[in-house]
């Protein structure tokens, strides 16, 4: 559980959501539920969505890194959300979901419940998010709030999301090994 | 600046191709035997990269590769006898036009001076053809362009004779009056079009190779010449006719020559003899020959009387070179019908066929769920798809094979060096220089081979005189071959020198620590101890090898290919060391285990054996780390699925299996696994690309049921089980050789266990 902390969070990378809002234009987004949440990233991150096929386990990692996937022929690493957001690890059925994105040169997948909608969102209607207590979440990875029909969106910087993985290589196996 | 620095890359491929056709033909140039096509194809090169070099504005580097080209100009007009210290230095000149081209390649100025006394060296060879007599070996300063110089003077003398000429009068024939005797009268109309300089080409020096021909009369015309407003300087508005007496030696083959370079780039005209004696009025030159049938140099017979070759030209050359020229200069004599291809565009062909040869193999797996007899016609078509990717997959793979030939036609030059430095007489033998490999590991043999052959001489081969006393032949031989062993390459440098000293190994290894005195090690473990980091028996440090610096990072580097090294030596006779390596890095012949619910390979190269150990084998050392005996040997247990945090899985080495894998450096280690599933050809998938490296971890593949699994890293896991992983299993288990800093020599380990 303590994993999710244990990641240091570096923000060396592309930013396409902040880049795309910047111009202040509507900007359409792939939401998806995890748990009872909604979430959305931009839908130019976005290269497929596929069913939920088995991973294979990558030794010594932090719980939401659920393994790796074949995605034709090349090989990319499967992030669960709930993990990430300290909500154990999911539980997967068939009916569970992979967004395959594109982040810099990096492919990745992101393992979710349920994708729900698109949205366009103007960059007038994000809300910027609240203070949150940066002990439980990290505030980084979060790019903006979006209120639809009664539902809110939070909206995920991608980039950031998971930008610890492969700059800071070491400190991830460590802190995986201390938990154990 | 895209483009040209595109451009710039493919001059400097180009280049380091040339260089290496230029050395192999230098190498193979050798007194007596003078085969001209070789020291045409040498001239070529190093004309091209010069060519090359002026359209970048690499001046330097042209300036250089002139020089060189000139001395190269007098070997093929036969005009510089071919010495030993001719070949010498033009190997040397070689090593400084490649220094040039890497100075170049990096933006970086070579220091000055780089090229001052090979330019020397080369101009003695020149000043020796030029004047035989009257100064014989005194070499021109080393600053300016003397030769050049003098020789302009003459050129441009006559042009501005011309100049004059052309304002006033028509000029007066020249060389007018009958042909002398024995004698031939060529005339020579060039006029090259306005953008011959751009690619590096210059006139001056055609016309002062025609000169070198004979009694040369140049004629320069004006007539294009815009005025002084309109003048672009970048651009060429001369041309010349050039009126030749020469022997009946030169013929028209040696007159085409000299235009080889630029038959695309200009008008040239060549007759003989029977004249119209040049009343070519230099207003307007062409008409008068365009009852020419050819408009450019072209490839007809050598005309009239001058067909008695001697010596240098051979009939039939200058067709040959013409068409040379006429594919752009390009160095290539016959044409191969080669085309270059993207390295990128190649893996992604050999990615694609990796996918299909997983995808055949995932519908052979279903389909053998079906029921029997149902669907004969669908298994039998399965049958031919697997057999023609399996050919897809060969025929790809093959385009990516080079034949080793590159790496050992850069050999002779290394033993030519080494013989010198270490006064040894040496002959060097290839044999299987066509066998194919895949380019990666053909690129990663250099090394090696290097360290190797230095090996082989310096600490092998006796000297001259030792041989004689042993009744040897005073040269030694080492013996460079490589072959096609059930699908791997294997290389063999062998000597017949001394063998390997085990005496002596033996007592530096002890005097360096890295055996135990008193230890008995059989006559195979002493000859492997060479392989240990820091270990050398020379006693003294040489330039070529003795700091210990040599075999251990050769077996480093093969075993980074996936290769192995070994050593087989017999005192007196010779040794001979043996390399394995994989045909191609992007396929490894792996073990399929599983461990839980996961799957791993393990490299076939790494495995020993597997076997399942009987209660009585297994033996806990302290802290719960636990040992095995295996043939006569103690080897470390490691839980794979401890290492790696794998539940459901065997712990119970009794009940599951241990795979006995050995590391480079021979050290070995029993992996508890549940399963042996198979061995495996498997496709090797870089994980790197869009995660990140993982301990213990080389790559990933992808099987036949299309999930992935992990090729282990049997070193990594060594490591890891040492530390931070082994902390992790057992509790801060103190390995088994903690004083040994680096990787634990394997009779040492023995040694440490049994006493």
């Amino acid at each position: 559980m303590s994993s999710s902390t244990a990641i240091a969070p570096v923000s060396s990378r592309t930013d396409l959501q902040s880049a795309g809002a910047a111009n202040g234009s509507e900007e359409q987004y792939v939401t998806f539920t995890v748990g009872s949440e909604e979430y959305g990233v931009n839908i130019l991150a976005v290269r497929e969505i596929r069913g939920w096929t088995p991973e294979s386990r990558l030794p010594n990692l932090p719980d939401y890194v659920r393994g790796v996937i074949n995605l034709r022929g090349i090989i990319i690493p499967i992030f669960d959300l709930r993990a990430r957001f300290g909500g154990g690890p999911t539980q997967v059925t068939k009916r569970h979901v992979v967004v395959v994105m594109q982040v810099g040169e990096r492919t990745r997948g992101i393992l979710v419940d349920a994708i729900s909608d698109i949205l366009a969102i103007g960059h007038d209607a994000i809300k910027p998010p609240p203070d949150v207590d940066s002990g439980l979440i990290d505030a980084e990875y979060l790019s903006g709030l979006y209120t639809a029909e009664n539902r809110m969106v939070t909206l995920l910087n991608v980039g950031k999301l998971f930008a610890g993985e492969h700059v800071d290589q070491d400190a991830v196996p460590r802190a995986a090994l201390e938990t154990t | 600046m895209d483009d040209l620095s595109r451009f710039k890359q493919t001059y400097f491929d180009e280049s380091a191709e040339l260089l290496a056709v230029a050395e192999a033909g230098l190498l193979r140039l050798a007194p007596g035997e003078i085969d001209m096509d070789e020291v045409n194809a040498i001239f070529r090169a190093v004309h091209s990269i010069k060519g090359g070099g002026g359209a970048f504005g690499f001046n330097d580097l042209v300036a250089f590769a002139h020089e060189f080209e000139t001395v190269m100009d007098g070997v093929r007009n036969a005009e510089i006898p071919v010495t030993t210290r001719l070949v010498d230095t033009l190997i040397r000149a070689n090593d400084v036009l490649a220094r040039l081209l890497a100075h170049a390649a990096d933006e970086t100025e070579a220091p000055a001076g780089t090229t001052d006394d090979t330019v020397t060296a080369l101009r003695r060879f020149l000043g020796r053809a030029e004047e035989p007599a009257d100064e014989p070996a005194i070499p021109p300063p080393a600053t300016l362009h003397p030769d050049d110089e003098d020789d302009e003077a003459g050129i441009f003398g006559d042009a501005l004779a011309a100049i004059q000429a052309a304002r006033d009068d028509p000029p007066p024939p020249p060389i007018s009056g009958a042909t002398p005797d024995g004698k031939i009268r060529w005339t020579i109309v060039f006029r090259p079009k306005a953008e011959l300089l751009l690619s590096g080409n210059e006139p001056t020096y055609m016309l002062r190779a025609l000169r070198r021909l004979g009694e040369a009369e140049v004629v320069c015309h004006l007539d294009k010449l815009p005025s002084l407003r309109d003048l672009d300087a970048e651009l060429l508005h001369l041309s010349w006719t050039v009126t030749l007496l020469a022997d009946p030696q030169v013929d028209r083959a040696r007159i085409d020559d000299v235009f080889e370079f630029v038959a695309d780039d200009c008008d040239i005209r060549i007759s003989a003899e029977a004249p119209p004696p040049a009343v070519i009025p230099p207003a307007e030159p062409a008409p008068v020959f365009q009852t020419a049938p050819v408009p450019t140099a072209p490839a007809a017979p050598p005309s009239t009387p001058a067909a008695t070759t001697s010596g240098s030209a051979k009939p039939g050359d200058g067709a040959k070179r013409t068409n040379g020229a006429a594919a752009g200069g390009d160095h290539a004599g016959p044409a191969t019908h080669t085309i270059r291809v993207d390295l990128d565009k190649i893996d992604r062909l050999v990615n694609m066929v990796g996918e299909m040869v997983i995808t055949q193999a995932m519908i052979a797996e279903h389909l053998r769920d079906l029921p029997p007899g149902q669907f004969q016609e669908l298994l039998e078509g399965l049958e031919s798809l697997a057999q023609h990717t399996r050919e897809l997959r060969e025929s790809v793979m093959s385009i990516r094979a080079q034949p080793v030939s590159s790496v050992f036609s850069r050999m002779p030059r290394l033993v030519r060096e080494c013989a010198a430095v270490t006064g040894k007489e040496v002959m060097l033998v290839t044999t299987g220089e066509t066998t194919e490999v895949d380019k990666t590991v053909v690129e990663n043999l250099v090394d090696p081979l290097t360290h190797m052959i230095r090996n082989s001489i310096d600490h092998g081969l006796e000297g001259p005189e030792e041989r004689e006393r042993v009744g040897k032949p005073r040269a030694g031989t080492v013996h460079l071959s490589a072959a096609h062993r059930s699908g791997r390459i294997v290389i063999e440098v062998t000597d017949d020198g001394r063998g390997i000293n085990r005496a002596k190994v033996l007592s530096k290894a002890i005097e360096k620590g890295l055996v135990q005195p008193g230890s008995s090690l059989s006559d195979e473990e002493i000859d492997n101890l060479i392989f240990l980091p820091g270990f050398s028996t020379a006693d003294q440090v040489s330039n070529l090898s003795g700091r210990g610096v040599g075999m251990d990072v050769v077996r480093r580097n093969i075993s980074s290919l996936g290769g192995r090294i070994g050593v087989y030596s017999t005192p007196g006779e010779g040794s001979r060391f043996v390399l394995s390596l994989p045909l191609t890095l992007a396929v490894l012949d792996g073990m399929v285990i599983s461990v839980g619910e996961e799957r791993f390979v393990l490299p076939l190269t790494n495995i020993v054996e597997s076997l399942r150990p009987k209660p009585a084998d297994l033996h806990g050392l302290v802290n719960k780390c636990d040992v095995m005996m295996a043939r006569g040997e103690y080897v470390r247990l490691v839980h794979l699925h401890r290492l790696f945090g794998i539940p459901k899985a065997i712990d119970d080495a009794t009940r599951g299996l241990v795979v006995l894998v050995e590391t480079e450096d021979g050290s070995r280690l029993g992996l508890v696994v549940d399963e042996v599933l198979g061995q495996q050809q498997v496709v090797i998938k870089s994980l790197e690309a869009n995660f990140r490296r993982l301990d213990g971890v080389a790559a990933a593949t992808i099987l036949g049921d299309g999930r992935v699994a992990l090729i282990l890293d049997v070193a990594g896991l060594r490591e890891m089980s040492r530390h931070g992983g082994g902390a992790n299993a057992s509790g801060g288990a103190t390995p088994p050789s903690p004083s040994l800093p680096a990787p634990a020599d394997r009779s040492d380990q023995r040694q440490r266990q049994t006493v």
